[in-house]
């Protein structure tokens, strides 16, 4: 499997980076992710081709990280923080109303595949708090109100 | 972000923060940028720089404060083996959010710091571990790298001085306890991030079983100012042990929340009341966690604790990262000490027994306490569990999940016998939860 020359070239240069080959390893299947959205079968066959590994290993290695996973999210994939600080300032509030807003429940990909969403850990934001992530994106001091705007913006972008 | 600054503030490591371009190497050569480093290959020896930082009190900012300069010394600089430096930025303790804004707004401080412990142990090659959720600053650190490169202040022969390092970001992919250092170490060799057993510790045994010195971002970033300004400068700046300034996280219920660089030893009252404009609602102070939400929680009169390593540990509690978690009168602790709960036990790694049983144990009574489920003698199980936990693990996850859950218990002991009254939550009025 060939990646596209982006991601060939980000592993390339990754691999210059360490002296033990399986240290990117974890660099490579989020960048690999990033790309195609998830790890497929095929994508974890390729890594673990070319970093001398079992998929068994490679799979094991994958389970344990919460940011990398194996099946689709949604285009936007909102993570919402209900942890102490964020719950002090109204977290998990404001998770309700996403669960509500967009019909699906932690972990569910709405059925146009528009969006993900998922209740999340401390996402480094406290301070800022209630805070979420749209993919990589902070979206800081939401209330329920702009966490609205802010769906209906993505929907009507993602319309045209 | 960052907060507006308060004139409270101390600004020694944010003091280039708000800045044009402050994270381009032009504005840091600007504004002192690099003189430490060409001290420390010009002027000093890694001796005498060792010296500089044991004097500063410099204590480590990631959770522990452990004395940098005597973590440094510990490593074999003899040995033959390669030698390397390790950054944590996985900052992921649950109110803690400083690191994120020294490498977005200051990134070559933190270059600096990471070269000048290189010097220091004779190291070549360093990597910053960078939480998975933080991808935008590690476009950022990239970019600062390779400026950095340009510039000749990395690569070989670093300022005509014959020294070279080479330094790369490394990403996570999500998990708490790669933060702590040996799991971490695991990590970044491409692994599960299981903690190691120590000794050996990673002075001596680390990335690759070669030494390695692994500090926090701020600890880092704290280093070029002691070395242009002097270790006693540096000290004189904060409380005896403790010395200088650190970023405190101030979150929760408070008027201004924010990032504050505040001197070692400024009172609680004063980060919460004048720092932060007092409690939202002008409500009752309950409760503050004081430093981040594996440190045991203190109540309202521990109001005048200076916060530095030592007084805050004499109130019984922990500095730790420096994230100070606000709670008023209207917030239910019992669930406070279950979503704590919920976040250990799904950040447990599973390695050890104690931990991985312990804090699903803990989440499923706190559970069941919270919804008006709970008996009597679960308040004294849920203590009798933590304490259970204590120093039985590999790594302290499984203490940084016992030590507020028993300290939940036993400074407010009447809220958990509050719930015991029949009623789901005594807090939860009219579906208002806790907060704001
Ligand atoms: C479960 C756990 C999580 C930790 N997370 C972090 C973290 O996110 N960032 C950090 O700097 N230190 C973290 N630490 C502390 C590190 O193990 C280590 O002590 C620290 O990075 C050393 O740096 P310092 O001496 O500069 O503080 C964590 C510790 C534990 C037990
Ligand atoms: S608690 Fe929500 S971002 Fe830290």
């Amino acid at each position: 499997m060939q990646f596209s020359t982006q991601l060939e070239e980000k592993f390339h240069r990754l691999a210059q980076h360490y002296p033990v080959k399986r240290s990117a390893l974890v660099p490579m299947l989020l960048f690999a992710q990033d790309e195609y959205g998830f790890l497929s079968k095929e994508i974890i066959a390729e890594i673990s081709r070319r970093m001398d590994l079992t998929v068994l290993d490679v799979e094991g290695t994958i389970s344990y990280y919460s940011m990398l996973r194996t099946k689709p999210a949604g285009r936007f994939h909102l993570q919402i923080c209900t942890n102490i600080s964020c719950m002090l300032r109204g977290g998990d509030k404001l998770f309700d109303h996403a669960k509500t807003k967009l019909g699906i429940g932690n972990g569910e990909v709405t059925p146009d595949g528009l969006f993900s969403l998922e209740e999340v850990e401390c996402i480094g934001a406290c301070a800022w708090a209630p805070a979420i992530q749209v993919n990589y994106d902070f979206h800081h001091e939401l209330t329920p109100e702009r966490l609205d705007q802010l769906i209906d913006e993505i929907q009507r972008v993602s319309r045209v | 972000m960052p907060s507006q600054p308060s004139e409270h503030e101390v600004r020694v490591l944010s003091r280039r923060f708000g800045l044009p371009n402050s994270a381009s190497i032009d504005t840091y050569l600007a504004n002192d940028g690099y003189r430490a480093l060409e001290k420390a290959l010009k002027e000093m020896t890694p001796d005498s720089i060792l010296e500089e930082l044991k004097v500063s009190n410099l204590r480590g900012r990631g959770g522990a404060g452990f004395p940098t300069g005597m973590k440094w010394s510990f490593v074999p600089r003899q040995s033959p083996k390669p030698k390397y430096i390790v950054c944590n930025a996985d900052e992921s303790e649950p109110g803690t959010c400083k690191d994120r804004l020294l490498m977005e707004y200051d990134p070559h401080q933190l270059i600096e710091g990471i070269l000048i412990a290189g010097i220091v142990v004779g190291s070549h090659q360093g990597y910053i571990y960078v939480r998975g959720e933080y991808r935008y600053l590690i476009d950022i650190l990239d970019r600062a790298l390779e400026e950095a490169y340009a510039r000749g202040y990395l690569g070989k022969n670093i300022l005509g001085s014959g020294f070279d390092f080479d330094l790369y970001t490394h990403t996570g992919a999500g998990a708490y306890e790669c933060g702590e250092e040996s799991a971490l170490l695991e990590s970044l060799e491409g692994k599960r991030g299981i903690p190691r057993i120590r000794p050996p510790f990673p002075a001596v045994a680390g990335l690759y079983a070669s030494p390695t010195v692994l500090n926090n971002v701020e600890t880092f970033s704290s280093v070029p100012p002691i070395i242009v300004n002097g270790g006693k400068w540096y000290a004189e700046l904060g409380t005896p042990r403790n010395g200088g300034t650190r970023l405190f996280v101030l979150s929760g219920h408070v008027k201004r929340p924010g990032v504050y660089e505040l001197p070692m030893g400024t009172p609680l009252r004063k980060l919460i009341y004048d720092v932060g404009g007092g409690i939202i609602g002008d409500k009752k102070l309950k409760a503050v966690i004081p430093g981040g939400s594996s440190t045991p929680v203190l109540t309202a009169d521990a109001i005048d604790t200076p916060l530095d390593f030592d007084s805050v540990a004499k109130a019984g509690s922990m500095l730790g990262s420096g994230a100070v978690i606000v709670m008023h009168e209207d917030t239910c602790i019992v669930r406070a000490a279950l979503r704590i709960m919920q976040f250990y036990a799904h950040e447990s790694c599973g390695w050890c027994i104690p931990c991985r049983e312990g804090t699903n144990w803990l989440k499923k009574t706190l559970t069941r306490f919270h919804s008006g489920g709970g008996r009597e003698e679960d308040i004294g199980l849920i203590e009798d569990l933590a304490k259970n936990m204590l120093g039985r693990t590999f790594c302290p996850l499984g203490d940084a999940a016992a030590m507020p859950t028993i300290a939940f218990v036993q400074k407010f002991r009447n809220e958990f016998e509050m719930h015991l009254a029949g009623q789901p939550c005594p807090f939860e009025k009219h579906g208002q939860l806790v907060g704001a």
